[in-house]
């Protein structure tokens, strides 16, 4: 449909031999953040990378707007869907450099109000990136990744290298940038960030979509899908300490 | 000294072989075997060799016979490249067009512009000496750029998720390994006859040759060796950057141990 930022209609993937996607149905609506979530290996990352050619789909196709990805210029489809992986990845040089990769014109008072979006001083604007701390690359990868000015965003566990203090951060940016009209695709092993930031759940698994809807619609479908349930039970650390503490 | 070194005296040099292998077993290092069988080994090759000039540049003997020499050993350094650097796919064809676009480049050069007369003396071991030399570098980038790219992978997907064309994702790690196969050669440049003379100078000067003369042939070969190093060099970047980073904007990785994340 046209109103879906992505749908996956059909897709199959494998790395050489060992099959990671089958059958893939699901659509990403274009509003607010949706949660990708489902055990390690059932293709999140994966998703993500199809969405922006990163990877090709053996089978099946992959629409942004309704669009054929295929149809459409790489990095054209890049540019609108920014990305922002799990591991930062600072380029060499300054802060400066890495958000003039993204956009070689980019003005000191653009750069500068790039830095206030994420959240970052704009002092930092001549530091070396390698110099800063995890949450700080993160944020700066960020930047880095508006400064194309994408109409949407991939965050592929953008937050799990980080302190818990950072991941809020990171969580408070998301939900500010949904707010203001940028829809995001979140990819999470975390159920509790889950249920924090997301507005929309698809849960992976096996290679397909196990369900899709909201995070009420996630813990329906835990009551009667005992695959779903146990998945859900498997509490992550976080939540655990966050019970400790209560 | 002239040129005639006849068999008692290369029996002789073999005295040095010995020597090596002595102090391989008085260290027990445990290279005695393999120092004797690459001497050997070398010996047998270099006897064959000269056999097969004898029969190709021999003044008698028609120049195109010493152009299929040519043409035989660009084929074989290819051959070596893809066995010493097989993990980029295709590289074979990679390396072969390399090596000729210098071949044809540097020998024009030479020929063309009558630095050496065409002839098979000439041509063989000339080419001998440039593809020889290409052939290391060659071996040297292709491995540079698989090790760089495999590394960087993460940056390089980061330049493509922000939009960049693949040349433009890959540039700064090309150049990388571009100047990392280039820097010896060129120290190499800097400093000869400082510390050592090099090959066909010494041969030379061996012969009978004046030193002066034996000089500007040295430097002509030098300039030929530099200018065909950096045109394989710079061609074969460009060919493994178009396989690992294809027309559609993608990183493809030759797959290392089956691995991925």
């Amino acid at each position: 449909m046209a109103d879906d930022l992505i749908s996956f209609e059909g897709v199959g993937f494998a790395y050489g031999a060992t099959p990671v996607l089958t059958d893939l149905d699901v659509r990403v609506p274009a509003d607010g953040i949706t949660a990708v979530a489902g055990p390690s290996g059932s293709g999140k990352s994966t998703l993500l990378r199809l969405a922006n050619r990163l990877l090709l789909p053996d089978r099946g196709t992959v629409r942004h707007r309704g669009i054929d990805v295929a149809t459409i210029p790489p990095p054209t489809l890049r540019r609108r869907l920014g990305m922002v992986f799990q591991r930062p990845s600072p380029f060499p040089g300054s802060v400066r450099d890495n958000l003039a990769v993204a956009a070689p014109d980019l003005t000191d008072d653009q750069a500068r109000r790039l830095m206030a979006r994420v959240g970052l001083a704009a002092d930092l604007l001549d530091r070396e990136a390698s110099d800063l701390s995890g949450g700080q690359l993160q944020r700066m990868c960020l930047a880095r990744a508006l400064a194309t000015e994408p109409e949407s965003l991939l965050l592929d566990e953008p937050s799990t290298a980080l302190d818990p203090a950072a991941r809020h951060g990171i969580e408070q940016l998301a939900r500010s940038l949904a707010e203001a009209g940028t829809p995001l695709v979140w990819v999470t092993h975390d159920l509790e960030q889950l249920r924090r930031v997301a507005d929309h759940v698809v849960l992976l698994m096996n290679g397909r979509a196990r369900m899709s809807g909201s995070v009420a619609d996630l813990d329906a479908a835990a009551r009667s899908d005992p695959k779903i349930a146990a998945f859900l039970a498997e509490t992550p650390p976080e939540a655990r300490e966050d019970a400790d503490e209560r | 000294m002239n040129g005639d070194l006849d068999v008692l005296r290369l029996a002789a040099s073999l005295l040095l072989v010995a020597v090596a292998v002595a102090l391989s077993s008085v260290q027990q290092l445990r290279l005695s075997r393999t120092i004797l069988w690459a001497s050997l080994r070398a010996l047998v090759q270099l006897l064959l060799v000269g056999v097969a000039l004898e029969l190709v540049i021999a003044p008698d003997r028609p120049l195109y016979l010493a152009w299929a020499w040519v043409v035989g050993i660009l084929v074989y350094a290819a051959v070596v490249v893809q066995r010493r650097a097989g993990a980029v796919p295709g590289v074979f064809t990679i390396a072969l067009a390399a090596l000729s676009a210098s071949a044809v480049v540097s020998l024009g050069v030479l020929f063309g512009l009558g630095v050496f007369p065409l002839e098979g003396r000439a041509l063989v071991p000339l080419a001998g000496m440039m593809v020889g030399n290409s052939m290391t570098a060659t071996v040297l980038v292709t491995r540079r750029m698989a090790a760089e790219f495999r590394d960087k992978r993460d940056e390089i997907e980061a330049r493509l998720a922000l939009g960049l064309p693949a040349p433009a994702a890959g540039r700064p790690y090309l150049r990388e390994a571009v100047r990392t196969a280039l820097i010896p050669q060129i120290e190499s440049t800097r400093t000869v006859g400082l510390i050592f003379l090099p090959g066909a100078m010494t041969g030379l000067i061996l012969a009978g040759a004046q030193p002066l003369e034996a000089t500007m042939i040295q430097a002509a070969i030098m300039y030929l060796i530099l200018g065909s190093v950096a045109t394989t060099t710079a061609v074969v970047a460009l060919g493994v950057r178009r396989r690992l980073l294809t027309a559609d904007h993608r990183l493809v990785l030759p797959q290392a141990r089956g691995q991925r994340r």
